[in-house]
């Protein structure tokens, strides 16, 4: 990352200020951040993650959810559940926070250059896929048909609606979003996000698929997307794990063999396969 | 190394000049003294600090002091603390920040003020276990400062083993007890009759040199034997042992045996296993600031797998059950350290077995998910 990198503790931050920050929904809020002074770096790959600091409060995994090809800027889209994020989505303009990043493996959009490539979100696991999509499009020739298959928990919880109705419209890429529960004003789907699959024919010599949300809808999509056919080689996952540094030295992230902040945060399915079925690991 | 021509032997009476030398070159010299009943690791500056006559006597879930019958100066195994300690602090600053005006943020990385160790004692599991520790801290890609700077200036001095505690099991971890390189000086103590010396192998540049500010004289050929006939009287007293060929896939084999059930009603996840071992490295960060707000601190500190917090994440811990912490700490131990550093995890070193307060006991355990396995295979056929 920063060229002295090697010099300073991998467990400082650097300075970022916050140029924007919107609501999502309530409790949820995207923030685009640019470096505060000349050490900051803003390049990434999509699916990496930072650690940001709070001033006094602590620090936490957040991953980019930007357009990786925009350079000078970070964004990130955080949801309010603890101490540390709730000072998150309370900064305003103007703010300080502290980041060190880029970590952890990307998603292998080189890897899947030529193929079909179906994206499924669940819930604010849109956040860290939204990198991808944005660089799939923008090198849109390098691959076959596109797919964001989209849930969420109701109408209200879908963030990043601009975005998300530019795609539909205007892109090309499929975009298909599903809602848990909805109200009756609610034109579209209802249902988990695997029911987006059914009656889609995917090639599985063809196809691959990035897939990020709640562990058990992680679980669930990959098995539904392994009864199309395709094969767990080509099905990535993104976990979440506690930690503290992102260098493999906290101990915390452990997931089996691998560090999720290094070996992770994207594993191959067949990767891991076998430790999702472990209960408590 | 031993055996060659810079083989050497330091008298007794002349040890002392080691700790001098030390002390002139600018280290800090820590090593075993007793203390609180035990023998622990802290800064000694002379011959009488080291524990002159004493041993102990260990086993699962029990340790004691007592007097040896002799006045060897090293004839004790490991105790509580290990080199960890020094390199890893159980608590340290990682850096400052303070609020600057615009709200901006200036970040500083903590200064390192102690002065070079020279690390007196040192037993070749324990050797080992820094090796695994420089594993962890000195990855070339990000290297913690803290500990790499001081690993680097450290000076290792070796005192092999000339008996074992019945809690050691180096033979099966092939950590020990005799100790093969990695260190700047190796001494095997002897005591023959009224002769009582040391055999000294340098083992770097600077133990080369070491050695030289020490009176010494060549090392002999019965010399040699001695020091080989001292550590080989320490392999045959060790009676524990872990049959590591095919422990990895053992483990891997076994998430859900049923020996997982009994250490949830055994295991107190006090984490004293944790604390004790010199390889476990994992820790927590405190972020603090003062009362003015202006000014902000991040510490690192030890902490545990066996902690409830050390999993959590938003909606609960990963691993809420003794069972599955218990199971993550010996899987890392002996299975999943092979695949995340190329090495196991654990020394042989005994201290978990010695500072458990229920004397749960690593090799038993691994003994029994083997006998398990072999129960299943014969009610199976
Ligand atoms: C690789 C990665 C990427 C992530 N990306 C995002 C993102 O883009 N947007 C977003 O809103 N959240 C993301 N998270 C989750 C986010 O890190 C947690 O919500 C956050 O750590 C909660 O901290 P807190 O102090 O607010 O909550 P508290 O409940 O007060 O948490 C206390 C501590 O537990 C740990 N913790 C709690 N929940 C999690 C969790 N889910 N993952 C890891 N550690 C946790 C943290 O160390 C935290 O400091 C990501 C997590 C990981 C591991
Ligand atoms: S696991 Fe136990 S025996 Fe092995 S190195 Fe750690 S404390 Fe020593
Ligand atoms: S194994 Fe023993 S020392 Fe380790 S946490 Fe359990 S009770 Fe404590």
């Amino acid at each position: 990352m920063q060229p002295q990198a090697e010099m300073r503790s991998p467990m400082c931050p650097y300075p970022f200020r916050v140029l924007e920050i919107a609501e999502e929904m309530p409790r949820c809020m995207t923030m685009r951040v640019a470096p505060d002074d000349a050490t900051g770096d803003t390049a990434f790959a999509p699916g990496q993650f930072y650690m940001i600091y709070v001033f006094g409060h602590g620090e936490v995994p957040i991953s980019t959810s930007g357009d990786p090809a925009k350079s000078g800027e970070l964004t990130f889209t955080v949801m309010a559940v603890g101490s540390v994020t709730q000072a998150l989505c309370a900064l305003k303009q103007g703010d300080v926070i502290g980041l060190r990043g880029p970590f952890g493996r990307a998603w292998p959009v080189d890897l899947v250059k030529g193929r079909d490539v179906i994206v499924m979100a669940g819930g604010l696991g849109l956040a860290p896929l939204r990198p991808s999509i944005y660089h799939m499009l923008s090198n849109r020739n390098d691959y076959a048909d596109l797919a964001l298959l989209y849930g969420t928990r109701q109408p209200q919880s879908i963030i990043f609606r601009q975005t998300l109705a530019h795609w539909r419209e205007d892109a090309p890429i499929d975009v298909e979003v599903t809602v848990d529960t909805a109200g009756r004003d609610w034109p579209g789907k209802v249902g988990v996000v695997t029911e987006l699959l059914m009656g889609r024919r995917p090639d599985p010599s063809k196809t691959s698929a990035l897939i990020c949300g709640p562990e058990i809808m992680m679980r669930f999509s990959a098995y539904a997307l392994m009864e199309l056919g395709i094969a767990a080689e080509n099905i990535y996952v993104s976990m979440e794990r506690n930690m503290k540094c992102a260098v493999k030295m906290c101990g915390r992230c452990q997931y089996g063999p691998f560090f999720v902040c290094a070996d992770g945060p994207v594993f191959a399915f067949n990767q891991v396969e076998q430790l999702f079925r472990i209960r408590e690991l | 190394m031993i055996g060659t021509d810079q083989t050497s032997v330091i008298e007794r009476e002349d040890l002392q000049s080691l700790f001098d030398v030390v002390i002139a070159r600018g280290y800090v010299p820590v090593g075993p003294t007793v203390r609180d009943g035990a023998i622990v690791f802290d800064e000694v500056c002379r011959v009488e600090d080291l524990p002159g006559g004493w041993t102990e006597d260990q086993d699962a879930g029990s340790y004691r002091l007592k007097r040896r019958h002799d006045t060897a100066l090293f004839g004790y195994n490991n105790g509580p603390h290990s080199w960890k300690k020094y390199l890893f602090p159980p608590r340290a600053k990682l850096w400052e920040a303070v609020k600057t005006e615009n709200n901006g943020l200036t970040v500083r990385e903590a200064e390192d003020t102690k002065r070079p160790f020279a690390f007196i004692g040192v037993r070749s599991c324990d050797l080992h276990a820094l090796q695994v520790q420089d594993a962890v801290f000195m990855n070339p890609k990000h290297p913690d400062p803290l500990y790499a700077g001081r690993r680097g200036k450290a000076l290792v001095i070796v005192v092999n083993c000339g008996q074992a505690a019945k809690t050691c099991f180096c033979t099966s971890m092939n950590t020990g007890p005799r100790a093969e390189g990695g260190y700047d000086l190796a001494l095997t103590e002897i005591l023959d009759g009224d002769d009582h010396y040391f055999i000294a192998e340098p083992g770097s540049p600077d133990g080369y040199s070491l050695l030289a500010g020490i009176p010494h004289r060549e090392a002999d050929s019965a010399d040699v034997l001695a020091a080989q006939e001292c550590t080989k009287r320490a392999a045959e007293q060790i009676g524990r042992k872990i049959e590591i060929s095919d422990v990895k896939d053992l483990l891997y084999r076994n998430y859900d045996n049923e020996r997982w059930d009994a250490l949830e009603r055994r295991c107190l996840t006090c984490a004293n296993c944790t604390m004790a071992c010199p390889t476990c490295f994992c820790s927590k960060v405190e972020d603090v600031t003062d009362l003015t707000g202006g000014h902000a601190e991040r510490w690192r500190e030890w902490d545990s797998c066996f902690t409830m917090d050390f999993s959590y994440i938003h909606g609960g811990s990963v691993r809420p059950t003794t069972r599955s912490r218990y199971r993550q700490w010996l899987i890392h131990k002996l299975a999943t350290w092979l695949d995340q550093f190329g090495m196991s995890g654990c020394v042989g070193c005994g201290r978990c077995i010695t500072w458990c307060p229920v004397g749960i006991d690593l090799t038993e355990e691994v003994r029994l998910i083997r006998a398990s396995e072999k129960d299943k295979e014969a009610d199976d056929g």
